[in-house]
């Protein structure tokens, strides 16, 4: 009777599991393998060595360490301004009443929308070309300020227009989830802290932040996850040759080395997303620790 | 009367700081609502200019003096717009269907069924949540490019299924219904999968529109996957499609009518924001990330 509830349950796991086996574990498992085959041959299926070549290769690479250094930046730039701006909203939407459900659906617009197609609204904007300067151009003229290729020019604009749009796009996940977390903090607690006339910001730092920090450090280590893996919103505003765009993120650089014109080598694309990995384990891990002395549960 | 002045003053201050903090607070929600549209507006308005008109402005002008719907006519007869939302519209539907029904199969057995080691595989289920996409894709390559099923549907649909995330979602969902019916069932004779089909997905519908929803949006924005596996334009989905028409679309530098493209790539998703907000909004806050 048991032997055949069990075969039963096994029977509605068994679509789960064909799929998980063929597209997850079986690759996961491979992508280490490829990664330690060296001058793998996708063509023939050969190699001639086992060793760390691959790794070796991809951290020599000048393209890997520049996007390396990309994303980096990204990571540095976007996470905390982000965070810290999706709270300051949130407190602020927490404070009012009118046109707060309105304005709650606005912001949360980004989230429904292609990355890559509104990207373009956003290259357009920042854009020089012949005809216009481009908005964001006209604008830093009127203030006196001169004109920048966002798209085309310096390192630093570009990079800017990046962690912008970066920005815009990772905004309306963190407000939501401040917005929730700011409605469930128990209204007994502030009454309290009027009693007794505590001044608003330091009801601010001594009821909601302890309050809502573990989903602050829920937002900042997802944001660090998503920021690591950066690489549609920088195809969507310097087009798919993202090397020559000096613009590249290390996702970019394994989807490069694995397929496209510079494509064709898979044992760097894995020994490049292993380093990935290790780099989002280990900033993760950081966190993690860092977060035991200052989270509140 | 001293103090009655000076009692008069605190209010009034504590009314005056009070209005500060509220007109800033509506300063910086309005401030950002304004960022957050502002590109949708551009993009409305640049495709309704037309192509001489937006070239001939050197300052964009902020209204557009003669709408045009020709960019929108140019859209779908200069580049396959029609085919890439079709194929999208294929693939997020099929990748959808396929992926409720694996969900629900193994969320169910899962929350109801017994069976040998049942623990310890959820939990290797659950761990299997922290492998990022970027490890696997790469062997997924490989392994649809060797079966020959590039360029095709089967290849884009099959790994696009998958996702943990939504398993244990309904499996939590589905562990709260009481066992009661279960066993109430179970004494009229009813079988596991008709108790699935007439009791639990009833109850749990509004859990399994929020998955179907989530993964819909998934779908319609995927472009890593879709890009590596499509390189025939008659398979684009729409990601591909907007990265193909900016990089050699209309054959110029034709902005309004690539903002026509975009403008009709966006609506779907607006539409079905606006008609499900709350599901969306509530199913993205119990464990949504961004892509």
């Amino acid at each position: 009777m048991i032997e055949k509830k069990s075969a039963k349950a096994w029977l509605y796991l068994l679509p789960a599991f064909l799929f998980l086996a063929a597209f997850m574990i079986y690759p996961l498992i491979d992508v280490f393998i490829y990664s330690f085959e060296e001058g793998y041959n996708s063509a023939s299926q050969t190699y001639y060595g086992i060793g760390l070549y691959n790794y070796s290769y991809v951290l020599h690479d000048t393209y890997f360490l520049q996007a390396v250094k990309n994303t980096f930046l990204l990571v540095i730039i976007t996470v905390p301004l982000s965070t810290g701006l999706a709270l300051l909203i949130s407190v602020a939407l927490n404070s009012i009443t009118r046109l707060r459900e309105f304005l709650q659906t606005v912001y949360f617009l980004p989230y429904v929308t292609n990355t890559l197609a509104v990207g373009l609204v956003f290259m357009i904007l920042f854009k020089k070309t012949a005809y216009s300067d481009g908005l964001v151009n006209l604008l830093i003229q009127f203030f006196g300020g001169s004109s920048v290729d966002f798209i085309d020019g310096p390192y630093w604009a570009k990079m800017f227009v990046l962690c912008f749009y970066t920005i815009w796009v990772v905004m309306p996940f963190k407000i939501l989830i401040l917005t929730s977390a700011l409605a469930s903090v128990n209204p007994i607690y502030y009454s309290a802290a009027r009693v007794d006339g505590t001044p608003a910001w330091r009801i601010f730092f001594k009821i909601t932040l302890p309050m809502i920090s573990p989903m602050i450090f829920y937002l900042v280590i997802t944001g660090f996850i998503g920021a690591f893996k950066a690489y549609s919103d920088a195809v969507a505003l310097f087009g798919t040759d993202l090397n020559a765009a000096g613009m590249n993120t290390i996702v970019g650089y394994v989807y490069d080395m694995l397929y496209g014109d510079s494509g064709g080598y898979p044992s760097f694309a894995s020994a490049a997303a292993i380093i990935l990995f290790a780099i989002v384990l280990t900033i993760t891990c950081i966190n993690l620790l860092v977060s035991r002395k200052h989270v509140y549960y | 009367m001293d103090a009655l002045t000076s009692y008069e003053k605190i209010t009034r201050r504590t009314r005056a700081r009070r209005y500060t903090t509220k007109t800033l607070t509506y300063i910086l929600l309005l401030f950002w609502a304004f960022m957050v549209l502002f590109p949708f507006y551009w993009m409305i308005l640049t495709s309704i200019k037309s192509y001489s008109s937006y070239n001939a402005e050197y300052i964009p002008s902020f209204i557009a003096r003669s709408p045009t719907l020709q960019n929108y006519v140019d859209a779908f007869t200069t580049v396959p717009l029609g085919r890439y939302l079709l194929n999208t519209l294929i693939f997020t539907l099929i990748t959808t269907a396929i992926m409720l029904v694996v969900t629900t199969l193994a969320a169910f057995a899962f929350a109801r069924l017994e069976f040998r080691g049942k623990n310890i595989i959820f939990t290797l289920f659950l761990s299997l949540m922290m492998i990022p996409n970027e490890l696997v894709v790469i062997t997924n390559f490989t392994t649809i490019t060797n079966l020959g099923w590039r360029n095709t549907f089967v290849g884009l649909i099959l790994p696009s299924v998958t996702s943990v995330f939504y398993i244990y979602l309904l499996k939590e969902n589905f562990a709260q219904v009481p066992d009661e019916l279960y066993y109430a069932a179970k004494v009229d004779g009813t079988s596991d999968l008709r108790y699935l089909r007439r009791v639990l997905i009833p109850i749990c519908k509004p859990t399994m529109i929020t998955i179907v929803i989530l993964k819909i949006i998934e779908c319609w924005n995927s472009y890593v996957w879709p890009r590596l596996i499509t390189d025939d334009e008659a398979y684009y989905l729409v990601s591909n499609g907007i990265q193909e028409i900016r990089e050699n679309g209309f054959g110029r530098e034709n902005i309004p009518a690539m903002m026509a493209a975009v403008v009709v790539i966006s609506t779907p998703l607006i539409i079905l924001f606006l008609c499900f907000r709350k599901q969306i909004m509530a199913g993205v806050a119990r464990g949504g990330t961004k892509g």
